[in-house]
């Protein structure tokens, strides 16, 4: 149990610098996923608490102590490489004790623990075959297997699961979840994709650009995000996000966009004429009868019989998503009257800071 | 056969596959096999021819038309001589062939016997006269340079400066390319430079003074004045640092995730992957080793540590090419080299570094 604290990291190769002073807490215990776009600094991170990477200044602390020095041997940590990096020449046997053999134990307990780790990951009947006889899933567990066998103070994924098919990737992204039920080990997961992030996650940071732009609860995330690109970057399909302009209108105010307007209560922070982009999530759009907020055409609905997703464009507007529970008979050409719910409405400032997340109705 | 081509050809599928279905030959099929055919003999056809040379009699070697096969006259014993005779087949004045054994030749007139009937000689010109012969490996062509000029101990000489030599060329060598692969540093790429520029010296150039420096440690007539000099090679640094650049750095990182010491990454993890590369290096070295004439030739001068190379350059006399016993010296010295081709040659082409990845 351990936990992992970082302090203004930053990392630089030569002039260029790629993290710009991270500050972080991981909880021992805690599956932490690191996600963002690619080129984000979110693998650099990892490595540097992997100690494969050195930092440019800033602390690293694993279980209180700080471990700028220590070679990533002796940092007692594992990792779970995105190529898998399994040793070609060696059997998954071998694979797995390798790490155990370089710690000098005793050759019973080594295999003890490797046949504990292989049922449990249930590659036993694999032992003595070369990684190149297994599918990409059963590599995938040798790798996670060869992490677990050295009990390791943390455990750290890059990109796991990217080279499995969409299928595999559920199904390991589960076997990943209870894998930490069961051992509780303190985890670091980097990703690029926000639905593993969401799932597997007790705490999600994102990152762009080297720096953090928030760190939360997956649903606080999704439901408060701190800026524009957070509520663009979580949820899938995106959030829908329209760049406008604050009007006055009656008491409230008015967001205003070609031939769009979006009557809103004041807020404080808005005055008529800042430049204000609102975002709304595709399952906040409904359609209406009455009064519509937005007139839009359809340009593709997909049904998928439980759900149905509809793209559409409105005059001035960028592309609309809608997501309907159950099955919406329309067709491209169709036009549709939108309301937006405004409890769920998230507006961002000019700099792209949250301003309000949800209005009163 | 073209049906079975599909699966694993054995060797005789090898040999007799063809693009033509149906038992018919395609135009391809026989363009290919008169390529191949004229590659065979190309190569291999003094290989063989060597082979063959090297068990004929000095006679034999100078005679004019060459005969392919190794021949030697047949003799027999004749009742009345001491001594086997050696056969003929003559033309008789009336036309009929007999097979005669000489007894003794005058100028060109030969006086022959009849082994049947061995009383009485016959006067025979020498134009009518021509050897019966046989086909007959002359052994002692590689008896004689084994037994009395001490070829064997010539031939373990050169296994011993061949053995030790590679396994310290490829030791040092890889742990140089591993150095100059896998670990980043200043300086990194202008030090590889630097190895590779050395090719552009030609051994000629620095004889002198290596050879100086050989003095100096006492080397001279020493294996070790061979084994030295020569250890570290550029090519071998290059060849396998550029392989070893391939292996995935994963592989390395996780190594090191896994406790591994640097000396157990460099032997556990880089060396078996690397082992192609390595075989191709082993192979080069062995065959530069086994084939090295002119260094052997400056530093061993005393015959107990000559090398076969240098042995051999001993039966070429300012006068006189004993060119049987070289013949025969030069197919024992080929017979190494074409073993550890055999063994290695599989490696050659096997890439095992990225099996375990994706």
């Amino acid at each position: 149990m351990t936990d992992i604290v970082l302090e203004d990291i930053r990392k630089s190769y030569g002039p260029v610098e790629v993290i710009h002073g991270i500050d972080l807490d991981v909880a021992s215990g805690e599956f932490v996923v690191f996600v963002g776009p690619s080129g984000c600094g979110k693998s650099t991170l990892l490595r540097i608490i992997a100690g494969l990477e050195e930092v440019t200044s800033g602390t690293v602390r694993i279980g209180g102590e700080v471990v700028n020095d220590m070679r990533a041997a002796d940092r007692g940590l594992a990792m779970v490489f995105q190529s898998y990096a399994l040793y070609p020449h060696m059997t998954v046997y071998k694979n797995m004790a390798f790490g155990l053999e370089n710690s000098k134990l005793p050759r019973a307990e080594i295999d003890r623990k490797v046949r504990d780790a292989a049922e449990m990951l249930q590659i036993t009947p694999y032992l003595d075959r070369r990684p190149k006889a297994l599918s990409g899933g059963q590599r995938q567990r040798v790798a996670i297997g060869r992490a677990i066998v050295r009990d390791p103070q943390a455990f750290l994924f890059d990109e796991p699961l990217s080279n499995l098919d969409a299928e595999l990737r559920v199904a390991m992204r589960k076997e990943l979840a209870l894998l930490h039920t069961r051992i509780g080990g303190t985890m670091i997961y980097v990703t690029h994709d926000q639905t593993e992030a969401m799932t597997l996650a007790d705490k999600i940071v994102v990152l762009q650009g080297g720096r953090v732009e928030q760190v939360g609860a997956p649903l606080d995330l999704y439901n408060r995000p701190q800026n524009v690109f957070v509520a663009g970057f979580i949820g899938s399909p995106r959030m829908n996000l329209v760049e406008t302009v604050a009007a006055s209108s009656g008491d409230g105010l008015s967001l205003t966009r070609a031939g769009t307007a979006l009557a809103i209560p004041a807020v404080g922070g808005i005055a008529p004429g800042d430049a204000v982009t609102f975002g709304i999530r595709p399952e906040h759009i409904h359609l209406t009868d009455g009064e519509p907020d937005i007139l839009a055409t359809v340009t593709v609905a997909e049904q998928l019989g439980g759900e149905t997703y509809i793209y559409c464009e409105a005059e001035g507007l960028p592309q609309i998503t809608l997501h309907q529970p159950g099955q919406v008979l329309v067709s491209a050409g169709d036009p549709l009257k939108l309301a937006v719910d405004r409890t769920n409405l998230h507006l961002f400032g000019a700099d792209g800071r949250a301003i309000a997340n949800g209005l009163a109705a | 056969m073209a049906e079975a081509g599909t699966l694993r050809p054995g060797l005789k599928g090898l040999l007799t596959a063809r693009r033509g279905r149906g038992g018919k030959r395609h135009w391809t099929d026989w363009f290919a096999y008169l390529y191949l055919l004229l590659g065979v003999v190309l190569m291999f056809g003094p290989v063989v021819w060597l082979t063959l040379s090297s068990f004929k009699t000095p006679a034999g070697l100078v005679e004019f038309p060459p005969t392919m096969l190794p021949l030697g006259q047949i003799a027999v014993e004749v009742e009345g001589h001491d001594k086997p005779l050696p056969l003929y087949r003559v033309t008789m004045e009336d036309g009929t062939t007999r097979e005669l054994a000489q007894i003794r030749r005058i100028g060109i007139i030969s006086q022959m016997v009849d082994p049947a009937a061995p009383g009485e000689t016959l006067k025979v010109p020498i134009a009518q006269r021509e050897p019966v012969r046989e086909f007959r490996m002359a052994w002692e062509n590689y008896r004689d340079p084994l037994e009395r000029f001490d070829f064997v101990k010539y031939f373990w000489n050169s296994v011993i400066v061949t053995a030790v030599a590679t396994i310290i060329t490829l030791l040092i060598n890889s742990m140089a390319a591993y150095a100059l692969s896998i670990y980043e540093f200043r300086g990194r790429n202008a030090i590889m430079l630097l190895v590779i520029g050395t090719l552009m010296i030609p051994i000629t150039v620095i004889l002198v003074p290596v050879y100086l420096v050989v003095t100096q440690l006492n080397m001279v007539n020493t294996l070790w004045a061979v084994i030295l000099p020569g250890a570290a090679t550029p090519t071998g640094v290059f060849l396998l640092r550029q392989y070893m650049l391939t292996i995935p750095r994963d592989l390395i990182d996780a190594a090191r995730m896994d406790k591994a010491s640097e000396w157990s990454i460099y032997w556990r993890v880089v060396m078996p992957l690397a082992m192609p590369a390595i075989a191709v290096l082993a192979i080069f070295s062995v065959m530069w080793r086994w084939n090295e004439f002119l260094w052997p030739l400056i530093v061993l001068n005393r015959s107990e540590v000559y090398t076969l190379q240098v042995g051999l350059n001993a039966f070429q006399g300012e006068l006189d090419v004993q060119w049987h016993y070289i013949l025969a010296m030069t197919v024992v010295t080929l017979i190494p080299v074409v073993l550890v081709f055999a063994f290695l040659q599989r490696f050659i082409t096997t890439g095992i570094a990225n099996a375990g990845m994706k």
